[in-house]
């Protein structure tokens, strides 16, 4: 989709535009869900029932499979929303970081103090 | 007449309510956060606001992708949080002031700021936490107005759109036929990104310039595009345009009374401004 002209690139970041959240609108409108504690609990229970009753297509279903950061984000996953994905798993922002930069937990967190300096 | 007696502008991060709701202010990690507030606290008691005008985003509590406004006012007579996913401590709901909340609609969209009107509308830490920051007893001693900017969906509100908002809601304000003194409130940023392989992101230098801008130079960050903004700043530090709302509010001149930076909280650079128009 090209309808706005030419997307800036910035490394290493994904901008959450029209077009992501088009094609992240089952995933994100799942995590949306998980706003409401049953919800969290019916996911827990049966995923495959819960991701198939939002309709994910299939790299979104494998997304969620794998807990593969990037490629939700890549199949149109927003960190707002994806941040309750992980409160099921009792996953912060810096594991989630983590997971994303292929740091240890301690790296990360080494990382985001270094900088202060 | 209404009076804004100044605006904080605060960080949101999630992880403040949790450390609010284990007592972890005096913790190594958490101290030098938590110090930047008594002064703000100080400052509250003699300027004792009767409303705060919390300018925020919503992180998909009230709002999800179905319908997203790029601004939205509340307009309902009580505000509550809810549940946001992980569990987040709740606090107690906190009051309304729908006359003061149709004021601004009014003012707002004859200004031209064609924006949504909730009269229900539930709110998120973005709201909550900082006014747990200042009044950490949690009996609330204003009434509220939520100001939601969307810094979720792009395309976002530019820079300098936001900070006309800010004008405009200063006007809505100051022509309230009400004696009321009213804090205006902007949270988020600063620099952080949660997301993609740059997740971690923080930007020291342009944060401090930021908020030096504020106060020298308020519309200095309106010169950004909102890509420059996410380059600069992070994803998420692009809530720094519910800081320029706040500020647009107060008047080309201010005083800084005071101001605290630590990095990180979580994934994100702290910032946090006491300012006080200059008349």
């Amino acid at each position: 989709m090209s309808a706005v002209g030419r997307k800036r690139e910035i490394p290493g970041t994904t901008v959450f535009d029209g077009e992501q959240a088009m094609k992240g609108y089952a995933l994100n409108k799942m995590c949306y869900s998980f706003n409401d504690r049953a919800n969290r609990d019916a996911f827990v229970a049966d995923e495959d029932a819960y991701c198939a009753r939002f309709g994910l297509d299939p790299q979104q279903r494998e997304a969620i499979r794998q807990r593969d950061v990037l490629g939700l984000i890549a199949a149109g996953g927003n960190a707002y929303y994806l941040a309750k994905f992980a409160g099921i798993f009792k996953l912060d922002m810096q594991d989630i970081g983590a997971m994303q930069t292929g740091m240890t937990k301690e790296q990360f967190k080494a990382k985001l103090a270094a900088a202060a300096r | 007449m209404a009076k804004i007696v100044g605006a904080i502008t605060t960080s949101h991060v999630p992880a403040i309510g949790g450390a609010i709701a284990k007592g972890l202010q005096n913790d190594p990690y958490w101290k030098p956060f938590f110090d930047g507030f008594p002064p703000v606290r100080h400052w509250l008691a003699e300027v004792k606001p009767d409303v705060a005008v919390i300018v925020y985003n919503d992180h998909g509590l009230n709002f999800f992708l179905d319908k997203m406004p790029t601004f939205a006012v509340g307009a309902a007579p009580t505000y509550a949080n809810a549940d946001e996913g992980w569990g987040i401590p709740q606090v107690p709901p906190f009051q309304g002031d729908p006359a003061l909340s149709w004021q601004l609609i009014e003012s707002l969209v004859a200004d031209e700021f064609d924006l949504v009107t909730c009269q229900e509308m539930k709110v998120d830490h973005a709201f909550t936490l900082p006014m747990a920051l200042c009044w950490p007893g949690q009996k609330w001693p204003v009434r509220t107005v939520p100001v939601v900017v969307n810094t979720v969906q792009a395309p976002l509100p530019s820079a300098a759109r936001c900070y006309k908002l800010g004008q405009a809601i200063g006007r809505a304000i100051e022509n309230w036929d009400d004696e009321l003194r009213v804090l205006v409130m902007g949270t988020g940023g600063l620099s952080h990104q949660l997301d993609g392989q740059r997740a971690g992101f923080i930007n020291k230098e342009f944060d401090l310039r930021f908020m030096d801008s504020l106060v020298q130079d308020p519309t200095w960050a309106t010169r950004y595009s909102i890509d420059d903004l996410i380059e600069l700043a992070g994803t998420q530090g692009v809530e720094l345009l519910n800081w320029l709302v706040a500020r647009g509010t107060l008047g080309p001149s201010v005083r800084k009374l005071h101001a605290n930076y630590h990095i990180p909280i979580s994934n994100t650079a702290a910032g946090l401004m006491v300012l006080e128009p200059a008349r």
